[in-house]
């Protein structure tokens, strides 16, 4: 069990490490913002469930151009070109073609794709607007111009079927019928210009599918996988810091306690009483509330309710380890109470200690991923209640989003059990110690 | 120490804790409160005083007319009390008494079924409905969690044993409410057996609003047992394998009663005290914990209504609720103790 335990506590760790080291932390700071999520698609399933079904659903696509230049007779000739190896059993949704130039004057436009049965397609002629001096440019095209659409009109003859408004559902398909017609497809812009070369700074084409990365991506385009990733050494600090805190401050507040004796454990005891008392959750829910939801001062509330149990079980042992005869030998020789304390009685706890440090950790956990839930979480962090409490808003129970729900709930609970196996492993060493 | 001395030191305990958790949930929102009550005058006066178009008209200038208002706005704010801050031991005294005497007010935002905005009426009709989920849910829990746990003591190392310690240490990892959104996805929405929201569309005075609530209530009780039972029947397990070691059941066993005997009638009667103790204590755990499950499920109890108050802040409605959820806390805790102290005559004597 505590083997298990360490090996799940590794993984999540390497996993954290990865995350940190690997992925840029713009993503993590931009989490919340819709910008920088335009490009992915909308609540599509994780990518590897085409693995599975016998349908292929058309994963989300976002391909990098090849650029090829050449100057012949005084014309400047760009033509950046996009393939897509299209295996799936159904049509794309839409796609969009983004470019970032910098050019003078002006570049004229042509976008065409060659088709797996060697047709080739004219679908836009355009050009780039008009400027004297050098600028940088963004552009985008859309598979839903209409211009696009009354190009594709042309090669109506070519289809033996009607055309129905949506491009993609010609480009992609058979001639003599409306059926997927599977192979590689070549989109090319082709930029011809008069005066200098076109400078393609950025192009990318976006191929919109219903399937996209390992974990899918939610309601608001965001990938799933990032928000998960990241939300693995948020959840370990907040568990770990949590639980080192209020093992730290109990046993403390316990072991002087306990050793005092007298009026001051009295005192103390009563004031533990007190906190034990307090319901935590509405209380931590009203902390959220009026002071401040940051996940530092949220971890500084969890562990005011956290450390009382920890207390009386070390006051109480701190209790029975007073009486043995080197500490009555200390006090007699006159040892500082502190120095009594720090140096005879708490090293005897640290077993206890670290078990209780493992067990206390995944009800942190999930005491913060309960505020999270509830909306009361660091809307600037994407922790796993984070997530589920946005799934929970765009109902997506309701919806079927399964990969929206399932993994954040896995990953605390594997979380949460890593530490209890851990936990459970230390207690049934440091117990037979104590029983002595 | 006599159980009536015992008696009245964990009741004035009670009693000091009931008194801090009000100061403090008042000290938490009261800067709050005195925005709002604030807010509220102005907003009183100001459409007091245009609706009454003679008092407009008789001032010549607009700066008049604002002074006159911003008179009569202090003069409200003063009968009031509000010109003292809440911490003012005079506001802080009667607000304390107001609350102990179960008076809270009115709602700011939220009412009732029925219509009534005062916070006692919208509490006392929220209440007997986490009462029915949770006891419902905490009985069925102990009864699945002492059967398995006895059975799984009677033959240690069993497979009962070692299965339901599995599910013990797995299941409480999870947390109850995203166990019940799957259980909603998969059971209100893929399976369409039971209804996704646990609140019963028929008015409450219909006749078949008690079957139709109990249906709703299935899923809800459903989720929490599921979670529950497990950590409970591993519990009693440990009591029971404690006891076992004892020597009076040795001695019974060198008797020659069967074992199976021992551990049901013998052994599981002395596990009694703090199974009974713990009973009452995760009672009173899960009413902290019905916020959340209540909000998963939009079951129409007190945690939902917390949840409500919380996300309009409405601060009557939270100082009254947090009141009566410590009350129950406490009650429930003191109760523990009582049948601790009842069980077991150690705890009155030493201290």
């Amino acid at each position: 069990m505590g083997l298990t335990g360490i090996f799940i506590l590794s993984g999540l760790i390497l996993v954290s490490i990865i995350t940190i080291s690997v992925i840029p932390s713009s993503t993590f700071q931009e989490w919340n913002n819709p910008e920088k999520w335009i490009s992915y698609p909308k609540t599509s399933v994780p990518s590897w469930v085409n693995f599975l079904s016998s349908e292929k659903i058309p994963e989300h696509k976002i391909i990098d151009a090849e650029i090829f230049q050449s100057q012949e007779n005084g014309i400047f000739f760009t033509s950046q070109q996009f393939g897509v190896i299209f295996e799936y059993d159904d049509f794309p949704s839409d796609f969009i073609f983004e470019m970032k130039t910098k050019y003078s004057d002006s570049h004229l436009i042509q976008i065409k794709v060659i088709r797996p049965d060697g047709i080739t397609l004219e679908l836009l002629s355009t050009s780039l607007p008009h400027s004297n001096s050098e600028t940088i440019h963004n552009q985008r095209y859309f598979s839903t111009d209409s211009m696009m659409m009354k190009n594709l009109n042309l090669y109506k003859d070519d289809f033996q079927f009607d055309f129905l408004s949506d491009t993609t559902e010609i480009i992609f398909s058979e001639l003599n019928e409306n059926k997927i017609q599977k192979g590689d497809y070549i989109f090319i812009i082709d930029a011809y210009g008069v005066k200098e070369p076109l400078d393609v700074i950025e192009s990318k084409m976006v191929l919109g599918g219903k399937a996209y990365g390992l974990m899918g991506t939610d309601e608001l385009r965001r990938d799933l996988a990032i928000g998960l990733l990241w939300g693995t050494p948020l959840a370990l600090f907040i568990g770990i810091s949590v639980s080192i805190g209020s093992v730290v401050v109990g046993l403390v507040y316990g072991v002087y306690s306990g050793y005092k004796g007298k009026k001051t454990d009295e005192v103390m005891m009563r004031f533990n009483d007190v906190i034990y008392a307090l319901p935590a959750l509405p209380f931590l829910i009203i902390l959220a509330v009026t002071i401040s939801n940051s996940i530092f001062l949220m971890i500084g509330f969890l562990m005011i309710f956290s450390w009382v149990g920890i207390a009386k079980v070390s006051r109480s042992m701190s209790l029975q380890i007073k009486t043995r005869q080197y500490v009555e030998a200390a006090k007699i020789m006159g040892q500082k109470d502190s120095k009594i304390i720090f140096r005879h009685i708490l090293p005897q706890l640290l077993p206890y200690a670290f078990a209780s440090i493992a067990i206390s950790v995944p009800a942190a956990i999930t005491t913060e991923a309960g505020l999270s839930f509830l909306g009361l979480g660091d809307p600037s962090f994407p922790t796993w209640g984070q997530i589920l409490h946005d799934a929970n808003t765009y109902g997506a129970a309701a919806q079927g989003f399964w990969w929206w729900i399932v993994p954040p709930g896995i990953l605390i609970a594997i979380t949460g059990l890593a530490f209890v196996f851990i936990g459970n492993a230390l207690d049934t060493i440091v117990n037979p110690k104590l029983k002595r | 120490m006599g159980l009536k001395r015992y008696l009245v030191t964990r009741g004035l305990t009670m009693f000091g804790v009931l008194m801090i958790t009000l100061l403090l949930t008042i000290s938490l929102v009261g800067s709050n409160m005195d925005t709002i009550l604030k807010q509220g005058v102005i907003y009183q006066v100001r459409s007091e005083i245009t609706e009454n178009t003679t008092i407009a008209q008789g001032f010549n200038n607009p700066e008049e007319f604002e002074k006159f208002v911003q008179q009569k706005i202090d003069e409200r704010v003063k009968t009031l009390g509000l010109d003292t801050p809440w911490y003012s031991p005079q506001r802080l005294g009667y607000t304390m008494y107001k609350i102990l005497i179960l008076d809270f007010g009115n709602a700011t935002f939220l009412t009732s079924d029925s219509g009534s905005s005062n916070v006692g009426d919208i509490i006392f009709e929220k209440m007997p409905k986490t009462i029915l989920l949770f006891t419902t849910a905490t009985i069925i829990i102990s009864i699945i969690g002492i059967v398995l746990g006895a059975a799984s003591s009677n033959k240690i190392g069993s497979k009962t044993d070692r299965i339901t310690s599995t599910f013990a240490v797995i299941s409480s990892s999870f947390p109850v409410w995203w166990i019940g959104m799957l259980m909603i996805f998969v059971f209100a929405f893929m399976y369409q057996i039971f209804p996704a929201r646990a609140t019963p569309s028929i008015e409450p005075d219909d006749p078949g609003y008690i079957l139709a609530l109990l249906y709703h209530m299935a899923l809800p009780v459903i989720t929490i047992v599921l979670i529950g039972f497990g950590a409970w029947a591993y519990l009693v397990r440990n009591f029971m394998v404690g006891i076992m070691q004892e020597d009076f059941i040795s001695a019974k066993k060198t008797i020659g009663i069967s074992k199976k005997k021992i551990v049901y009638s013998h052994a599981l009667r002395n596990a009694a005290p703090p199974i009974v103790t713990i009973l009452a204590l995760s009672l009173s755990g899960s009413l902290g914990g019905a916020i959340i499950t209540e909000a998963v499920f939009d079951w129409p109890g007190m945690g939902r209504l917390y949840f409500e108050a919380i996300s309009v802040m409405d601060l009557p409605v939270i100082i009254g609720s947090t009141y009566i959820l410590t009350v129950l806390f406490l009650v429930s805790i003191f109760i523990a103790d009582l049948l601790y102290g009842y069980f077991d005559p150690r705890v009155r004597t030493s201290s």
